[in-house]
């Protein structure tokens, strides 16, 4: 079961990680893009911990609607609003829910995933953030349907997020930025899939 | 890399309170969020002109809000598209009941986030419809990519557009006019050397002494082609060449229906320029190049112009849409008619492009 405190926590690592590694981010998008992806994440994060004291009474939906209203109204670029479109719509699938099962968890990320192809609609292959999210929630559901438990779903959903995130170092992309360096953008790992991989991992520290 | 700045964090921030400190007779400059709107509300029954995107183009948006030109503007972060809270607040701010054009150069990120803040002040009863600039010709197929970027044509229909909403144009003229003069602007950039945003420690690219870089945008991403450095008319003759010889151009775009009060795709195709056209011709500096080359250039542009029959009617050199100390210039084709031409004459006083004021 994911209570509350857990989900905080998530959101209190993820903001951590997003600030150590925010020049590896910022560094990513330098050779593929304009070289800003990881001071957008980590002011949204510092945004979301800001906002965080006034709705961490209210439930786990409403706690990440008030992610996605920083993230939305901080981030920018192409990030801040699917993002934002994430938590928007993964808050919206837990709405008035004070814990969550490993079922709720997988409708919460399909949700969020769903959410971002709406907004920006990137297909996997792209090299965007899709390539590390869409395996992940893909491994996280078979697991949780054969049965797995909690931590090894999430675990599965990680290493796949991971290897998503090495997949999109030879691809071309078709999307955001990167797209206008068309063969050039061959050989670089996609910043905005390596940040989704460290929210999921993220996500799992909180929940061990 | 030595900037003139403090903290970079406070960068943009100092920024917008000098453009108040120096401008204030002509904008007000709101913080939290930011969002930049002439002194005198918008008057009744005039269409709202709103642009924004990430700061570091200056003069672009902020200096082109005043009469004749932008109702409001909204500044991102440096190279970082704004977010929809700032252009719902400038939307209800400067909208006087004739509804808000929002003109959107294409980047994911300024197109996404301009989506929402438009959704938004729909909500709020206000009128609002986004067009797209996407006039950068370096980007030449739009199935694989983001699309063609917004760059220097989204000076000239600031300026175009500005005079026509002062002109008593509605949100439906108006609109229409910035997609025609979209549809007929196409831009080329380059770059000697790479820019260094605020707070970062290498540049956007690394490029050596002896190379320069073709078909840049205004952010500081790599551009189509690396080369060895040339004389400018050798470079312009290549920029030129292709501005010029730019096939029809087709992609997909979307607007607002106001009919079917929902968003809608349509596919919009650019005819190429001909022989006999009539054209505004705009050479900018990306920021680090002196206005000394940039006439170096503009003769050149003009000669070549010259040479194709095609006419340069109205013209404008300078820095106007920069991308930080990048050294280098782009230059853009708007072809012309008489409507285009008219509103291009008509007074503007803003901080950043002021006539017959
Ligand atoms: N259409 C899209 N769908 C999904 N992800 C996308 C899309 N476009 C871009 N991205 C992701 O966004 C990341 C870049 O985010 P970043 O915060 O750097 O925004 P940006 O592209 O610089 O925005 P802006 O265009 O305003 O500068 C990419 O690495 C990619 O993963
Ligand atoms: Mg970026």
């Amino acid at each position: 079961m994911i209570k509350k405190k857990h989900i905080l926590d998530w959101l209190n690592k993820s903001a951590e990680v997003l600030e150590e590694k925010k020049s590896y981010l910022t560094k990513l998008d330098t050779a593929i893009g304009d070289a800003d992806h990881g001071n957008n994440m980590n002011r949204g994060f510092k945004k979301v911990l800001e906002q965080l004291p006034t709705n961490e009474k209210k439930d786990i939906g409403a706690i990440l609607k008030g992610v996605a209203m920083s993230l939305i109204s901080t981030v920018g670029g192409a990030s801040g609003p699917l993002y934002g479109t994430m938590f928007l719509q993964a808050g919206n699938s837990v709405s008035g829910k004070e814990e969550l099962t490993a079922e709720d968890l997988k409708k919460m990320l399909q949700a969020g995933v769903d959410g971002i192809v709406m907004r920006g609609k990137a297909k996997i292959g792209d090299k965007t953030m899709i390539d590390a999210l869409e395996p992940a929630v893909k491994a996280y559901s078979s697991a949780v349907s054969a049965g797995d438990e909690l931590t090894t779903a999430l675990q599965k959903a990680v290493d796949a997020a991971e290897k998503g995130v090495e997949d999109t170092i030879p691809l071309i992309a078709r999307k955001g930025r990167a797209s206008y360096l068309g063969e050039r953008s061959k050989g670089h790992q996609d910043p905005g899939a390596t940040s989704s991989y460290y929210l999921l991992k993220a996500l799992r520290d909180s929940v061990q | 890399m030595k900037k003139l700045i403090n903290n970079p964090d406070n960068v943009l921030k100092e920024q917008l309170q000098g453009m108040q400190a120096a401008h204030g007779d002509l904008i007000n400059v709101h913080f939290d969020p930011a969002y930049i709107t002439r002194k005198d509300p918008t008057p009744k029954g005039k269409v709202a002109l709103v642009s924004g995107g990430g700061s570091g183009h200056e003069p672009m948006h902020g200096g082109f809000v005043g009469k004749g030109m932008l109702d409001a503007a909204c500044p991102g972060e440096i190279f970082t598209s704004p977010t929809p809270d700032q252009m719902y607040e400038a939307a209800k701010a400067v909208d006087s009941g004739a509804g808000v054009l929002n003109i959107v150069k294409n980047y994911t990120g300024d197109v996404m986030n301009f989506e929402m803040a438009a959704d938004m002040a729909r909500g709020e009863g206000i009128k609002v419809q986004n067009i797209i600039v996407d006039d950068d010709v370096a980007v030449k197929d739009s199935l694989y990519t983001a699309g063609r970027r917004g760059v220097g044509t989204t000076v000239l229909i600031e300026k175009i557009c500005g005079g026509a909403a002062e002109d008593g144009y509605d949100l439906k003229k108006l609109s229409a006019l910035c997609k025609k003069l979209n549809q007929n602007g196409r831009s080329m950039g380059m770059a000697l050397t790479s820019c260094i945003t605020p707070g970062n420690a290498t540049p956007s690219f690394e490029i050596g002494d002896d190379e320069i870089e073709l078909g840049i945008g205004i952010h500081g991403e790599p551009g189509i082609k690396r080369s060895k450095m040339m004389e400018a008319d050798e470079i312009v003759e290549f920029m030129m060449d292709q501005i010029l010889n730019d096939p029809a151009y087709t992609r997909i775009l979307k607007e607002w229906d106001f009919d079917k009060d929902d968003w809608v795709e349509a596919e919009v195709t650019d005819q190429p320029f001909k022989k006999g056209d009539q054209v505004i011709a705009f050479v900018n500096s990306m920021g680090g190049t002196p206005v000394s080359e940039l006439y170096g250039v503009y003769r050149k542009v003009q000669e070549i112009c010259e040479k194709q029959g095609i006419k340069i009617v109205r013209n404008l050199v300078g820095p106007y849409i920069t991308a930080l100390e990048m050294q280098g210039c782009s230059i853009t084709l708007l072809k012309a008619d008489n409507e285009s031409v008219k509103y291009w004459d008509a007074p503007a006083l803003t901080p950043g492009i002021r006539v017959k004021m």
